[in-house]
C-alpha cells in the first residue's frame, strides 16, 4: 500500500471511566471507499472526532498526505482537507442552501458586501454535483433530511476535500434516498475522492466500500478487503461471536393477563391511529425504522408529547395520561432513547438519580432521610451491579453502560407494572448489555410488562415473545416469536416507504 | 466499553484527597477569598478593623443578603428574578402605608405591613414564575416586566412621594443592636439564610429545586411537575423581596417608590460570586451569603482606602467578573479530579 493517505499509528483516546480507542492503527489508501464498522460504543464516533480536531488523541500518531495530523479544531480539520459529514447535521436552519455551503467563504463584493449573484452561481454548480435540483436561495429549514444531507455534502464538495468522512449518513434516509446518495458517492469516488463511511447496516456497505474496518470496544479487531466477505462474517467480527449465544431467551416464562392496552392512539390529525397491547410476564419488541414514529408512539402513550386520541388500559381499567406524572402513578415507566438528554441528572449523584422518582419513600415530612435513602441507592446499586466509585458519584462520569443501569434504577425504586425501554442498549457496552438482558428477564419473571424498542433487530429477535413493526407512523404487523424471521419484519420495517 | 464494563481508570487522586481537593475548590474557595480580602484591608485600609467598622458592614449587608437568598432559588432552578428592586420598592410604600394607619396599634400595623409585604412579593413573585412556565417565555423578559409594572404600581400606590412617619417601636428595632454585635437586621438576613439553607439541604422540595436546574425534561419524564418547582422558586424570591422590603423600612425608616434601583443586579452578583451556576443545578445559600460578604467588604474597604465613587464600580466589576471565570475554571478543575 504505497498510496496512503491517512494513517493512524497505534491511537488511543481515553475518558474518565472509560478507554474509548486503543492501539487503533490503521492505513487508508488513496481513492478508496473505506467501512469502518462497530456497534454502538465501539469507538467509531471517537474516531471520527479525532480526524474532526474535536478531541485529541491521548497516544499515537495520526498522518495525513504524508504530514503528522494535529488538528487542534475542526477549522484545523478543514484546512488540511479532511471534511466530516456529522450524523447530525450542522446546517444553520434559517439560512439559504446557497449561504449555507459557503458559510465560510462567502463570496464579497467591495466593503464586504456578499456577492449574491456569485454565491448562486456557484452553489447551483456545487449543488449539480451531489444531483440536487433545489433553489439553492431555499431556506434549509424547507428541506427533508435526505436533501439536508446532500447540502452537507455538497458543502464538503466546496473545499475540494482530500478525504470526506460520512457518519452513518443513511441513518434516517429511506431506500429510494439511500440509492441516490450510493451514486453519488459512487461519483465522487470516480473522481478521486477518498472515503471513510461509518455505518452499522452491514447490508448497504458492500455496495459501495473497497475495505472495511470492525471496531470493537474501541479496539480494532480487523481490516479486510470486502470482497469475498458476507453478513455473518461482518457480524462475527462486530459482536466477537454468533449472535445466537447473545441471548437466553427464558421460555419458561409464560406471559398473563394483558397489562397494558392501547386503542386508537393517535398524536395528531396527521398520523394514523395505533393498537397494541402488552401482558404481563411479557417482552413486547417494537422493530421500525429511525424516525417510523416508535418514540413518538411511546411519548404520547406516557404523556411526555401531547395526544389527540386513544384510550390507555392499565389491567383492563382506562386511566387518563395528561402528563409523565399520571403514566408513573399508574406504574408505568419509561426509559428514554436519549439518556443524557433526558434520562439522567447528570451533574447529580447516583443516588439522587435514583430516589427522584419516587422521594417519599426515603423522606418523612418532607424531610429527606439521607440514610435511607443511601441504603435503598446503595441496595440497588448492588443489585444492578452499577459499576461506579461510590453512590456519590456524578453519573456524568460513569460508562454508557453503568448510566443505562442508573436509569433502571430509578425505576425500580418507584416500583413500576409496566416498563417501556426505548433503545435501553444504545451505546452500552456488551457486558453491561447482557446484564440488562438478564434483568429484563427477571422483571419478566416478576409479571412485569416490558416493551422493548430497538433498532437492533437480533436483539429483539432474541428478546422478545412478540414483535410489532413500526412503518411510517403506522403499526404494519405483528411477528410472533414462532415466525421471527428477520427478512420479514425488515420488510415489514420498509413497507410504507417503497410504496409511491 | 470494554468487555467486563469495568474500564473505571484509575483516578489520579485517592478517593479521600479528591473529597477534600474538591471541597476546597468548591466550597471554600468562595469563603478563603472573602478571608484574603479581609485581610488585605485590616492592613492596608485605616479604620477598617474596628468593631464599628464591622458592625456598618453587617448593617449593610443585610438587605442585598435577604434578596440574594431569594434570588439563590431561582437561579438554581435555571432562571433569574430582574424584578427583586422595584418589587422592594413597592413592597416598602405598601409597608409603610399599611404601618402609618393610625387606626391600628403598633404592634397590629406591624405585623399586618410585615405581612401585607411578604404577601405583595409573593404576588409579584408567583407572578413572574406562572407567566414564564406558562408561556415558555424566559424569565429574564417576565421579570424584567415585572421591575417595570413594579416600579410603576410603587408610585401609584405611594402617589410618587416617599413616606415616614414609621411606629417609633418599629424605628428602635431596626437601630437595635443585639449584645452589641449583632444588628436586629443582620440577624434577619442571617436567618433567611438559614431558613433556605435547611429547605435546600434536608428537605425533598430543596432537592427538587436541584433537580429541575440539572435536567427539568428529565424531572418530567420521571413523573414530576417541575413548573411546580420553578413557580415556587420566583414566588420565594418575591417572597424575600418582601422580606427584605421590611429590612429597609427598619435601616432607612422610609417607603420609597424610588428605592431599590439596581438591587437585583447585586442580588445576581452576590449569588454568581458565591458560586451557584447561573445554568442551574449547581451552587448553595451559604455561599451567596459570603458572596454578599465579599460584595460589601469590597466596598466599604475601596472607600476607606480612598478610592473615589468612580473607581469604585470599576472594580467591583471587575471582580464579578473574575468571579464567573473562576467558576468556569473550577468546573474544569474539579472534572479533572473526579
Amino acid at each position: 500500500m504505497d498510496d496512503v493517505i491517512l494513517s493512524l499509528e497505534g491511537v488511543g483516546k481515553t475518558f474518565p471511566g472509560v478507554v474509548a480507542l486503543s492501539d487503533v492503527s490503521l492505513s487508508i489508501a488513496h481513492g478508496e471507499t473505506h467501512i469502518v464498522l462497530g456497534e454502538n460504543g465501539a469507538g467509531k464516533s471517537t474516531l471520527i472526532k479525532l480526524l474532526a480536531g474535536i478531541y485529541q488523541p491521548d497516544s499515537g500518531l495520526i498522518a495525513f498526505n504524508g504530514q503528522p495530523y494535529q488538528p487542534k479544531t475542526p477549522h484545523d480539520a478543514q484546512q488540511s482537507g479532511i471534511r466530516i459529514v456529522h450524523q447530525e447535521l450542522n446546517l444553520l436552519p434559517y439560512l439559504s442552501i446557497a449561504e449555507n455551503l459557503m458559510l465560510e467563504n462567502l463570496p464579497r463584493r467591495a466593503f464586504g458586501i456578499v456577492d449574491r449573484k456569485a454565491l448562486n452561481s456557484r452553489a447551483v454548480a456545487l449543488l449539480k454535483e451531489v444531483g440536487l435540483d433545489v433553489d439553492p436561495r431555499t431556506r434549509v429549514e424547507a428541506l427533508g433530511v435526505a436533501q439536508m444531507q446532500l447540502v452537507e455534502i455538497a458543502k464538503a464538495l466546496s473545499y475540494d476535500s482530500k478525504l470526506l468522512v460520512l457518519d452513518e449518513p443513511t441513518a434516517t434516509l429511506t431506500p429510494p434516498e439511500i440509492e441516490r446518495l450510493f451514486s453519488i458517492i459512487k461519483r465522487l469516488k470516480a473522481r478521486g475522492v477518498t472515503i471513510i463511511y461509518i455505518s452499522h447496516r452491514l447490508h448497504e456497505v458492500f455496495e459501495i466500500g473497497d475495505r472495511v474496518t470492525v471496531l470493537r470496544n474501541g479496539r480494532l479487531v480487523a481490516t479486510r478487503d470486502l470482497k469475498g466477505l458476507a453478513v455473518p462474517d461482518l457480524v462475527r467480527m462486530m459482536i466477537g461471536r454468533d449472535i445466537a449465544d447473545e441471548y437466553s431467551f427464558d421460555d419458561t416464562i409464560v406471559p398473563g393477563k394483558v397489562a397494558l392496552s392501547v386503542a386508537g392512539l393517535k398524536r395528531d390529525a396527521a398520523t394514523p391511529a395505533i393498537s397494541f397491547d402488552v401482558r404481563h410476564g411479557e417482552i413486547l419488541g417494537v422493530a421500525g425504522l429511525v424516525g417510523s414514529g416508535r418514540t413518538e408512539a411511546m411519548r404520547a402513550l406516557f404523556g411526555a408529547d401531547a395526544k389527540l386520541d386513544g384510550v390507555i388500559e392499565i389491567d383492563g381499567k382506562p386511566v387518563a395520561i395528561t402528563a409523565p406524572k399520571d403514566a408513573v402513578r399508574h406504574g408505568l415507566s419509561l426509559l428514554t432513547e436519549d439518556r443524557k438528554g433526558q434520562g439522567l441528572l447528570l451533574d447529580l449523584a447516583v443516588d439522587k438519580n435514583i430516589t427522584i422518582t419516587d422521594l417519599g419513600k426515603v423522606s418523612r415530612n418532607g424531610l429527606i432521610n439521607r440514610r435511607a435513602e443511601a441504603a435503598a441507592a446503595n441496595d440497588l446499586v448492588g443489585q444492578l451491579r452499577v459499576k461506579a466509585s461510590s453512590i456519590e458519584q456524578a453519573v456524568r462520569n460513569l460508562s454508557g453502560g453503568n448510566q443505562q443501569k442508573v436509569v433502571l434504577a430509578k425505576w425500580l425504586f418507584r416500583g413500576t407494572s409496566t416498563l417501556i425501554l426505548d433503545e435501553p442498549t444504545r451505546g452500552v457496552d456488551i457486558g453491561a448489555r447482557r446484564e440488562i438482558y438478564q434483568l429484563l428477564w427477571m422483571l419478566a419473571a416478576q409479571q412485569k410488562g416490558i416493551i422493548m424498542v430497538s433498532s437492533d433487530l437480533p436483539e429483539l429477535m432474541g428478546m422478545c415473545h412478540r414483535i410489532i413493526v413500526f412503518s411510517k407512523n403506522r403499526i404494519v404487523g405483528e411477528v410472533p416469536r414462532a415466525e421471527f424471521d428477520q427478512e420479514r419484519i425488515l420488510s415489514l420495517a420498509y413497507q410504507e416507504y417503497v410504496r409511491p | 466499553m470494554t468487555e467486563t464494563s469495568e474500564p473505571l481508570v484509575s483516578a489520579p487522586v485517592s478517593p479521600g484527597r479528591a473529597k477534600f481537593l474538591r471541597f476546597l475548590i468548591r466550597d471554600a474557595g468562595v469563603l478563603l477569598a472573602l478571608v484574603l480580602i479581609t485581610l488585605f484591608f485590616s492592613v492596608t485600609a485605616p479604620y477598617f478593623a474596628t468593631p464599628d467598622n464591622a458592625l456598618k458592614i453587617f448593617v449593610q449587608i443585610a438587605i442585598n443578603t435577604v434578596l440574594a437568598a431569594g434570588m439563590t432559588f431561582v437561579i438554581l432552578t435555571g432562571g433569574i428574578d430582574l424584578s427583586v428592586g422595584s418589587v422592594l420598592a413597592l413592597c416598602t410604600v405598601v409597608g409603610a402605608t399599611v404601618m402609618i394607619d393610625e387606626d391600628l396599634s403598633p404592634a397590629v400595623a406591624i405585623t399586618l405591613a410585615l405581612l401585607a409585604c411578604m404577601a405583595t412579593g409573593a404576588i409579584c413573585g408567583f407572578l413572574n414564575g406562572w407567566i414564564s412556565t406558562r408561556w415558555k417565555i424566559p424569565s429574564f423578559i417576565v421579570t424584567l416586566g415585572m421591575l417595570n409594572m413594579a416600579a410603576g404600581a410603587a408610585r401609584v400606590v405611594s402617589d410618587n412621594s416617599t413616606i415616614t412617619g414609621l411606629p417609633q417601636s418599629f424605628v428602635d428595632f431596626g437601630n437595635l443592636i443585639i449584645g452589641g454585635f449583632l444588628p436586629s437586621i443582620f440577624l434577619v438576613a442571617v436567618l433567611v439564610i438559614a431558613a433556605g439553607w435547611f429547605v435546600l439541604r434536608f428537605t425533598v422540595f430543596g432537592r427538587m429545586i436541584f433537580a429541575v436546574g440539572t435536567n427539568d425534561e428529565a424531572v418530567r419524564l420521571s413523573g414530576h411537575n417541575p413548573d411546580f418547582y420553578k413557580v415556587a422558586a420566583f414566588t420565594i424570591s418575591g417572597l424575600t423581596a418582601g422580606i427584605a422590603a421590611m429590612v429597609y423600612l427598619l435601616r432607612l425608616n422610609i417607603g420609597s417608590p424610588i428605592a431599590g434601583v439596581g438591587y437585583e443586579l447585586n442580588a445576581i452578583a452576590a449569588v454568581i460570586i458565591g458560586g451557584t451556576s447561573l445554568s442551574g443545578g449547581k451552587g448553595s445559600i451559604i455561599g451567596t451569603l459570603v458572596g454578599a460578604c465579599i460584595l460589601q467588604v469590597l466596598s466599604t474597604g475601596l472607600q476607606l482606602l480612598g478610592v473615589g465613587d468612580n473607581f469604585k464600580p470599576i472594580v467591583i466589576g471587575l471582580v464579578i467578573v473574575l468571579a464567573v471565570i473562576l467558576d468556569a475554571y473550577r468546573e474544569r478543575l474539579l472534572r479533572k479530579i473526579r
